[in-house]
Formats: structure tokens, sequence, C-alpha cells
């Protein structure tokens, strides 16, 4: 009997293909909308949390000038190595401090050429920035002091640039500077700003500063704070010690910034949490839209459904056999579609997780939710009428308009 | 089936209304279709069911045919009194004993014709194969040979009423309820249909209760029952064919 009636089900489903696959459209956009954009939203928070782990603990970034943002700075007295020295002598609980000067240059090997940010700095700017060396070497000390032609280069540059060619030892030119590749940088991605961290070439500051840039200044300085020691102190010593050596009264305001990148990183996650929340939102909507989708299709094929129920009837089928019949077109529609749901929304998510350059983090629990749900909506709305008209007289069905 | 009503000793008619009665709501808008109709037919009669409308002529039928329930009274079916039974004992009885052709076909859209017939008998447990032999030879019976993978909506009414009666009698009834089943055919299709009944009843014994409202459709019948006010007004047998 059971068989006999999903027969009857599957007959009745091939039967009517528009109001099927109607049924199926709602269940199924209603599923992959959510998953999509949970997914989504999901791979954003999780890359966020990723970079912020990645960004090189306690990290304190001075620059020059008085605020940053828009406008920014009028009486602009850049860094000298001097203050970087100073700090690291001076401030107490300081890991490593890196002066930074870049700019942005045309890199040239061979009859290949990439512009580049090309940063003058010394062996701690990898450890301030949380990199390591992949092969070769760091800047030995005396390179550092003659400012001599060497780089280290990052992953980015040495494949636009080399191709699949070894590049240690080889010789890049940047402006005038032909420089000796001595080390290349392990891969580190995207920054959380959606930068290319790995489209970087590292040389001594000193080298910088004569052979690019032709002054001694110093673009900003990059501090790490020891571990477990609160940035906020050492940001207020590094302030003091400014102030001190830029000679500003009392009644001046600072004309540098300290500013803390985790502050910066937990406000981007706070917005990327936001925005989650947002699509969730959004996909919620339109898991109800789909849900209400499906609830029109069964509502509207009531009449047509309350004849075929009343010729069932009158024909000899028992009240639960029709039910049965019901209720098996209804789970097999409703789980189809649930199913083509979450196939589309994966598939999908992967695709645009790659195209977004997120990850793809598969949540079970929210495609659980969603296929239920639609799930729920088609089998209560299918049955639903059916099975109100299932109790009338055969001849009330029948007369149904 | 298992039937647990009361079963009657004297000599067994197929159907017997007695007193019955059917009322449509309650109250100052109750409406009376059937006043206490008492009605006798045996297996093997033609009996046509003649009145004006809201005379209860397709209301008694609808009891009869179990489509429909009575207020009062009584009604045995070879012997079982049916108010008695539940719903799905009512359905069974649909299912083994009753045929039924309506008015408007009440066919299944989208559906072929052979579908159509077979319908019944997935009800009653048949094997595919055993579907298909029997639904064919029904649609042969009505002279649909050929029609059999169209669906009602590529049929003439008078091809879509053989269906329907092609799908009341493969299971074998032993009676053919008909409610007015020429009533939206011209009348040279009416008269096939009424041939075919004839047949039916003539041939296979099939016991015939057709409701209408054209004289010369009851004319095929053996007897006639006309109904007025919610009762039998008249029954007489049809001289011309009795």
């Amino acid at each position: 009997m059971l068989w006999n009636t999903m027969i009857l089900a599957l007959r009745e489903i091939r039967r009517n293909v528009l109001r099927s696959v109607l049924t199926i459209l709602g269940i199924v956009i209603g599923v992959a909308a959510v998953i999509i954009m949970v997914t989504i939203g999901g791979g954003a928070t999780v890359q966020v949390r990723q970079q912020i782990a990645g960004m090189g603990s306690n990290l304190l970034m001075v620059t020059p000038g008085k605020r940053l943002g828009p406008g920014q700075s009028t009486d602009n007295v850049p860094f000298k190595e001097a203050d970087s020295r100073a700090i690291a002598r001076d401030v107490p609980a300081v890991a490593a401090v890196a002066p930074v000067s870049s700019q942005s240059i045309q890199a040239i090997f061979g009859n290949q050429n990439w512009t580049t940010q090309v940063s003058g700095s010394n062996n701690q700017y990898l450890q301030v920035t949380n990199r390591s060396i992949r092969s070769g070497r760091q800047f030995t000390d005396s390179e550092l002091r003659s400012g001599a032609a060497v780089c280290i280069v990052g992953e980015t540059v040495i494949r636009k640039l080399f191709g699949g060619q070894e590049a240690l030892g080889e010789k890049i030119r940047l402006q005038k500077l032909s420089c000796e590749v001595i080390g290349l940088l392990a891969a580190k991605g995207q920054s959380t700003m959606g930068t290319d961290q790995d489209d970087i070439v590292v040389i001594p500051l000193s080298t910088f500063q004569r052979r690019i840039a032709g002054n001694q200044d110093v673009g900003f300085i990059q501090v790490s704070v020891e571990e477990g020691v609160a940035t906020e102190k050492v940001q207020n010593d590094i302030v003091r010690l400014l102030r001190e050596r830029r000679h500003l009264s009392s009644s001046d305001d600072d004309n540098f910034n300290v500013m803390d990148m985790k502050e910066i990183a937990q406000m981007l996650t706070g917005t990327t949490r936001m925005l989650t929340a947002l699509l969730s939102a959004v996909a919620a909507v339109s898991l109800l839209v789909g849900g209400i989708g499906i609830m029109n299709i069964m509502l509207v094929s009531v009449t047509e459904r309350t004849r075929e129920i009343g010729i069932r009837l009158a024909v000899g089928a028992l009240e639960s056999e029709v039910l049965m019949q019901f209720l098996v077109e209804a789970v097999v529609l409703s789980s189809f579609g649930g199913l083509a749901g979450i196939v589309l929304a994966l598939t999908t998510s992967v695709w645009l997780a790659g195209i977004l350059r997120v990850p793809f983090v598969f949540n079970g629990g929210i495609v659980m939710v969603a296929f239920l749900f639609s799930a729920a909506v088609g089998v209560i709305f299918g049955y639903f009428p059916a099975l109100k008209a299932a109790r009338l007289d055969p001849i009330e069905a029948l007369r149904h308009e | 089936m298992n039937m647990t009503a009361v079963y009657r000793t004297d000599k067994q008619a197929l159907i017997e209304l007695r007193g019955v009665t059917k009322v449509y709501g309650s109250g100052q808008a109750a409406m009376h279709a059937l006043r206490g109709v008492d009605l006798r037919i045996d297996e093997g009669e033609f009996v046509a069911v003649m009145g004006p409308s809201g005379s209860g002529k397709s209301t008694c039928m609808n009891i009869l045919g179990c489509l429909d329930t009575s207020t009062a009274g009584t009604y045995w079916f070879k012997g079982v009194e049916v108010n008695r039974l539940t719903r799905n004992q009512r359905t069974k009885l649909r299912r083994f004993y009753l045929g039924f052709v309506f008015q408007g076909f009440n066919l299944l859209n989208r559906t072929s014709a052979l579908e159509n017939v077979e319908l019944p008998l997935i009800y009653r447990g048949a094997s595919a194969h055993e579907r298909r032999h029997r639904a064919l030879e029904a649609l042969r019976t009505v002279g649909l040979e050929g029609w059999e993978s169209h669906t009602p909506g590529e049929l003439s009414g008078g091809q879509q009423q053989r269906v329907a009666i092609a799908r009341a009698i493969v299971t074998g009834p032993t009676v053919l309820f008909a409610d007015e089943p020429t009533g939206n055919l011209d009348s040279a299709r009416s008269h096939e249909i009424l041939e075919l009944l004839n047949g039916l009843n003539r041939e296979q014994g099939v016991t015939i209760v057709m409701v209408t409202h054209e004289q010369d459709m009851a004319a095929h019948a053996k007897r006639i029952v006309r109904f007025l006010d919610g009762l039998v007004e008249s029954d007489k047998p049809n001289i011309r064919n009795a």
C-alpha cells in the first residue's frame, strides 16, 4: 500500500511540473540564500580573526603628523633613525622597534618589471610584522650600517619578476640601485585592509635613505610590545619620550601619533560581525519569502486538489490513503528542494569564497536550520489543506469551487 | 470487510430506504432536501430518477452512493444498515460495490484516460499488470480503444464521459450511479451514452440508478421514479422498456 502511495505521489509530482517546480524553487531559494550568506559572513569573520592573529602581537604604529585621517598633518616633522633608537633604548617593555620608510618603486629583473612597495628598515622589521624568512638570510649589521645593496623579497614580487626561477643571489634593479636578493619572505597573504602583504621588497634603511629617498627621514616607526605588558603604558611612555625629543611644550598638541594596531583590528572584527548579522537578517527574510512562496503555491492549488481528493474518495480511497499520498508528495518536494538548495548554496559559497578571497567555512547548523524550516513549511502547507479536504464528505469535496 | 451492522431477515432488496431525510443547516435556516423518502431498488434494475431542480433527486442519489450521509431514516445496502457504518466502512462499500458517473465527468486533469480508469483499481490493491489489463478492457467496452494515452483536455465531452463510465465499471460494481450523465452533452452524444448504460444493464446485469431531468433520457430506463419537494411523487415502470 505504501509503495502504491509513493507511486501515486511521484506520478502527481511529475504530472504537475509547473506547480512542483514553483514549490521546489521557493525552497531552493530560501535554503540557498541563508546558507550562502551565513557561510560567506562566517568566512569573512574567520579571515579577520586569522589576520589579527598573524599581525604580530601588541603592535604600536608611530607616525608623524597630528592625526591619522583626512587632511592629515599640518606640521609634519619627520622622524629620524635616532628616534627609533631612543624608543628601543629608553622605553621599557619594548620587544622590537623598526623604523620604516617606504615608497612605491618599479622593480626590474631582466625584461620583467613590477611596481612594488620598497621599504627601508632593519631586521626587527620582520619581528614586528610577524614575518619570517623562507630561504636566504637577514641583513648583517655591516650591511645595515654601510647601506649595502641587498634586499629581502616577498612572494608576489618573486612570482612576477622571476616566474619559477631561483631568485636568491640574483640582482634586481630599483631605480638606479641594483641590489642582490639575499632572502625570500614567507608568504603572508592579504591584509585585513585587503592589500597584498607579499608585494614587498625590504632593503636596509640606510640604503633606502641614501640611494632612494635622498634624505635621512624615517616614514614611521613600528614598535612591538613585550608579551603580557599593557600596550597603553608603553604607548604613554613613547608619547612622553617623543614629546621631549621634539621639544614640545605642555600646551602643544602632539605632532605625531601612536596607534595600537589591535584597536584597529578589533574595530574591523566588529564591522565584519555586524555585517554578518546584517547578511543573516537579509537571509532570514529570504527564507521567510521562500516560505511564503511555497505556502502560496500550496494554497493556490487547494481548489484543484480538493476536487482531486473528492474524486479519489468517491472511487474508494480511504482518508488515510489520500493523506499519505499528499504527505509523501509534500515530503518528496520539500526534501528535493532542500537538497537542491544545499547543493546550490555550497557550490556558490565555494565559488564566492574564491572570488572574495575569504576562507570557506562550512556551517552545518545553518544548513540544518534552513533545510528543516523550508521542509516544515512545505510539508505543513502541503499537508494541512489536504487534511481539511480529506475530512469532507466526498460530495462536498467534489463540489468545491 | 467486517460489517457489524444489523441484518434484515425478510427478502433482501439491493437498496432500501425508509423514512430518509436530509436537512442542510439548522433552526430557521434549515433546508429540508429530503422529507422522508421510502424507496426500494432490486438487483438488475435500471432506474431513472426525475424531478425538478431542488426536488431532492441528486441528494437522494448521493446518499445512496455513500457520497453523503442522511440526517435521519434508514438505508440498507444488501441488507447492511449503511447509517451505522463508519466513514472508512462506507469508503470500502464504494470501493467494492459502487461506481459513479457525474455530470461534470470529474476526471483527474493532466492524467491519461488509462490512468484515470486505473485509479479505482489502485485503491483495490490490484497489481500493475491487472490494472492495465482491466482498464484497457473497460476502455474497449466504452468504445475508446486507441484513446488510452489522451488526457481529459484532449478529449471531447462525450469521450470524457465515456472515460468516466469506464472508470466506474472497471471494478465491476454492483450498482452504477449516474448523476445527470448527459447534462453536458448534445443529444446525439447523450443517446450514445444511454445506449452504453443500457448495454451494461442488459448484458452485464449492472444495476443502474440515473438522475436526469430529460424525458427522452429517462425513456431508456425500465423504471421511472419522480421526486417532488423532497418526497417520492410517483414510481412506475416504464411501459416502453419494462
